[in-house]
This record gives structure tokens, C-alpha cells and sequence, in this order.
């Protein structure tokens, strides 16, 4: 499913690169942390994924399709077999629950039809039912989270990346984002996250791959945090 | 669905920036509204070209003392020149009676000139107006001619004034024209900024990239054409007011400015206004927006 073959990323002025050499594969229906220090290039991972940047050498492989060659203008269609959760939920402050997942779909020119019927049902598998209507800061941040894991679910995407997202959140509504998250990943869909809250990864007992300097120095399954 | 979605952001568009809305389209207005007079006086000069070219004439003017000798041998250099296609003799007093309606409204000029004041005058017809240099050099070295005027010559004088005129309504069209494009840029930059959550939502979950930027664009050309509406209107009152009432005098001198052609001036304008809106707007975003 994510094939990721030696790859090296530097950006401009930096002084070492952000991922050094890293080579590895995921497969479908994994859930993979990626963990490490601040710095370390994890997040770079996700970046790289969405083709937000390319890298300097090295091939980036995604759902069969080689990201690295992949002409800009089919990068939208692209990103559309991905979801994507981040640790700031990025959700639309003048917008609903509703508002907010139904435009990720209108965006991508499904009807309003389509949306009514697909968006109660994920916000109801996220746990948000009877909320639909309520603005983001009317919303604890638990349950933002939980609009932005169901806005980046409702095109059932192949694979969700979470960047640190339960960063922002205290240790019981993070257990509950994870439980989502576990959950999404039961249905069959690629989870990939960057995290380094070890509470969470020692619990889930997933794929672990530490990396160091943009080294991998870890890939273990069922790992902790260590 | 798609549609009514980005119709509605262009409007909310407009109107959430609406003083920058009509500074831009003010500007485009005045620019659109001098490119379209500009246009409009090129053509004008190039219809009183073929409307006066037609009719020109060269006029010999004989001298005072020429003698009948020397009158009929010009007359017959004339009539047996190649280059020739009509001509007609005017005497002194012809010359005279048409000076004096000519200059009817002026009673007193006229009186000051006697009617053996003016010259007798072969006026001559060329088959190729172009070829007048060829004829004057024929016939200008003959005694009794006192000058050879071709009345092209005092044309394009006019027409100089014309082009000059076209010229420099075509430079502030221009100048305008910079002033009206930087406005567009910035309005797109600040629509950007303002809705920079928006889009960003849009291009992580996949939004097509026309999709992102239609409304932008759409927004610069609404402005654009409105622009070359008011401008357009302005042209057409412009040219009633001024042509058709205040200086209807000088109309009989130039040709007459037909409505068709300023109504040709509003397709022209809304193009150019919407193409070179778009345009601008687009090339802002893809600096600005990165999509």
C-alpha cells in the first residue's frame, strides 16, 4: 500500500537531511506509529505521502501509484484516496459539524443528495450523532477531532494519516480518538500516525518505527514506545 | 450544485471586499472606456481616408499673368496624362463665388478680398491618388502654373491630429490599464488570504484545482466586465453629448460616427475587460495560492 524506497529529503538551507536513506512498506490494513523526538522527520513522512513536498532522491510509492512522478494536476485526484487528521483539526470555524464534513464532499463535486445521506452516518460512526449542527467552538476538542477524523473517513479513503492528533487532547478523550481510530482501521483502511505520546503507543501494542536524525532505528511489530 | 456553489462565492466575494471591488472596477472602466475611444478614432480616420481619398483633388493654380497660349498647353499636358482620370476648369470668378459661400458666415473677410484676388485653377482627378508625387513632376515644371497643391497633403495634417489623439488615448488607456491590473492582483490576494482555511481544507481532501481557483477568477472577471459596461456607457453617452450636440458643427467636416460601430466597442471592451481579468487573476493565484 506505501512503499517508501530509500528515500532522502533535505529542504533548502537545511544543514542534514529531514530523512536520511529511509526505506519501508507498509501493507494494506496496517496500523503503523511513527514515533520519535521533535525534529526527527516523522513528519516529513506524512508530508511526503500527500506530495506537499518531494523528495530529494528515493522513490515514494502510494497505493500502486509512484507519488515522485506524479504530474501536479492529478495531485488532487490523488489526495482523495487519502485522509488526512492533524494535531489542530483544521476544521471551518463558520461551519457546522455538518457544514464541515458535507464540504469536503461538495468540494470534490458529490451532490448535496450525497452528502445527506453519507454525512449523518459518519458523524454517527464518530460518535458525534445529535451534534451535527453545533459550530466547532460550541464543540470540546475531543469531539473537533472527532469531525476532522470524520471529514478526512467519509470519502472512505484507502489510507488516513494522523499527524499527532491527539496532541491537543488530554489522556482519556486521546484514548477515545485512538479507539476511533482503531475502529476506522478494523473496516480495513491503512492507518498511518505520527505521534510521540507513549501512553497511547504502549497501549495499542501496533507497528512501531522509531526514527532518529531521519534514521529509522526501530521497526517493530506489536511494539511500545520503548 | 457545483455551479451555485461558485456563483456564490464569487458574489459573497465582491462584496466582502466591496470598496476594493469598486476601485477595480473604476479603474477598469476609465482604461476600457480610452481603449474603446481610441479603437473608435482609428476607425474613424481609416472611414474619412476612404471617404476623402476618393474625392481628393490636386488643384494648378495659374499665375496671374499667365497667358491663353500657355493655358491650353497645360490644359493639354492635363488631358493627355496617363495619370489622369478627370478634371474640370475653374475661372477667377467661379473661384470667387465659390470663396464667398464658403465663407458666408464671414462677411467681412469677404469683402476684403476682390474677386480678381483669387487665381484661375485646373482641378484635377487622379485615377491613383497615391501616384500625385509622379504627376506634380510632370506637370509643375510648365510656365504659367503658379503652384501645385494636393489636398493630401492638408489632410493628413487632420488625420496627424487624429492619430495623435488615438495614440495617446491608447497610452492612459495603457497607463490605466497598469493601475487596473495591480488592483486586480490585490484583490485576489486579499480574497485568498481571507478564505486561506477554506482552501487549504480543499486541497487536503482533494478539491480539483479550476475548482479552487474559479471563484477567484470568475470574481476578477465579473469586475472586468461591469467595468466595461460603465466604461462602454460613458463612450456611447460621451459621443451623443459631444458629437451628435455640442460639436455637431464639425461633423460635417469629419464623417459621421455610426452607432453600429460604437455599439462594436461592447463586445470589444467585455472582452478584453473579462480575458485580461482573468488572466491577471490567475497568474496571482498561481503565485500566491500554490495549489
Amino acid at each position: 500500500m506505501i512503499q517508501l524506497e530509500n528515500v532522502t529529503k533535505t529542504y533548502p538551507k537545511a544543514s542534514r537531511p529531514s530523512l536520511d536513506d529511509v526505506s519501508v512498506g507498509i501493507e494494506k490494513g496496517e496500523f503503523v506509529f511513527f514515533i520519535g523526538p521533535s525534529g526527527s522527520g516523522k513528519s516529513t513522512i506524512i508530508k511526503l505521502l500527500l506530495h506537499e513536498v518531494a523528495p530529494t532522491r528515493g522513490k515514494v510509492v502510494v497505493n500502486t501509484k509512484d507519488v515522485t512522478t506524479l504530474r501536479s494536476w492529478k495531485v488532487p485526484h490523488f489526495r482523495r484516496s487519502i485522509g488526512c487528521v492533524f494535531q489542530d483539526f483544521r476544521l471551518l470555524p463558520n461551519r457546522t459539524a455538518y457544514e464541515n464534513v458535507a464540504f469536503a464532499l461538495e468540494v470534490i463535486g458529490k451532490t448535496k443528495a450525497v452528502a445527506r445521506r453519507v454525512v449523518p452516518e459518519v458523524l454517527e460512526l464518530v460518535g458525534l450523532g445529535g451534534k451535527e449542527h453545533r459550530y466547532p467552538h460550541e464543540l470540546s476538542g475531543g469531539e473537533q477531532q472527532r469531525v476532522a477524523v470524520a471529514r478526512a473517513f467519509v470519502n472512505r479513503p484507502l489510507i488516513l494519516l494522523a499527524d499527532e492528533p491527539t496532541g491537543n487532547l488530554d489522556p482519556d478523550t486521546s484514548i477515545e480518538i485512538m479507539r476511533l481510530l482503531d475502529r476506522i482501521n478494523r473496516t480495513g483502511t491503512t492507518v498511518v500516525m505520527v505521534t510521540h505520546d507513549s501512553n497511547i503507543v504502549n497501549q495499542m501494542r501496533r507497528r512501531v518505527i522509531e526514527i532518529e536524525s531521519g534514521r529509522i532505528v526501530r521497526d517493530q511489530a506489536r511494539g511500545v514506545y520503548g | 450544485m457545483r455551479l451555485k456553489y461558485v456563483l456564490n462565492e464569487v458574489l459573497v466575494g465582491l462584496w466582502r471586499n466591496v470598496t476594493m471591488t469598486v476601485a477595480m472596477i473604476i479603474t477598469m472602466s476609465v482604461s476600457l472606456f480610452m481603449l474603446g475611444a481610441s479603437v473608435l478614432l482609428y476607425m474613424q480616420v481609416d472611414q474619412m481616408k476612404n471617404y476623402y481619398y476618393g474625392a481628393i483633388e490636386v488643384s494648378i493654380f495659374l499665375r496671374t499673368d499667365v497667358t491663353d497660349a500657355q493655358r491650353s498647353a497645360i490644359d493639354q499636358a492635363i488631358s493627355s496624362n496617363p495619370l489622369v482620370s478627370d478634371k474640370t476648369y475653374e475661372t477667377r470668378a467661379e473661384a470667387f463665388t465659390r470663396f464667398q459661400q464658403l465663407w458666408a458666415d464671414s462677411p467681412d473677410f469677404v469683402k476684403s478680398v476682390g474677386p480678381d484676388s483669387l487665381p484661375e485653377s485646373f482641378r484635377v482627378k487622379l485615377k491613383d491618388p497615391e501616384k500625385y508625387k509622379a504627376f506634380a513632376d510632370q506637370i509643375a515644371g510648365m510656365p504659367g502654373i503658379q503652384d501645385v497643391i494636393d489636398q493630401r497633403t492638408l489632410l493628413d495634417k487632420v488625420f496627424n491630429i487624429f492619430n495623435g489623439l488615438q495614440v495617446g488615448s491608447l497610452g492612459v488607456a495603457g497607463f490605466m490599464a497598469i493601475a487596473a491590473l495591480l488592483l486586480v492582483g490585490n484583490t485576489i490576494q486579499v480574497a485568498a488570504y481571507s478564505k486561506r482555511r477554506e482552501v487549504a481544507v480543499m486541497k487536503l481532501v482533494g478539491a480539483s484545482n479550476w475548482f479552487i481557483q474559479a471563484p477567484f477568477v470568475l470574481e476578477a472577471v465579473v469586475a472586468g466586465v461591469i467595468g466595461s459596461v460603465i466604461g462602454f456607457i460613458v463612450l456611447f453617452v460621451g459621443k451623443i453629448v459631444l458629437l451628435d450636440h455640442k460639436l455637431q458643427a464639425l461633423t460635417t467636416i469629419l464623417t459621421p460616427v455610426h452607432n453600429g460601430n460604437v455599439w462594436l466597442m461592447l463586445p470589444l471592451l467585455a472582452g478584453v475587460g473579462g480575458v485580461v481579468s482573468a488572466v491577471t487573476a490567475w497568474v496571482t493565484l498561481r503565485f500566491y495560492l500554490k495549489v
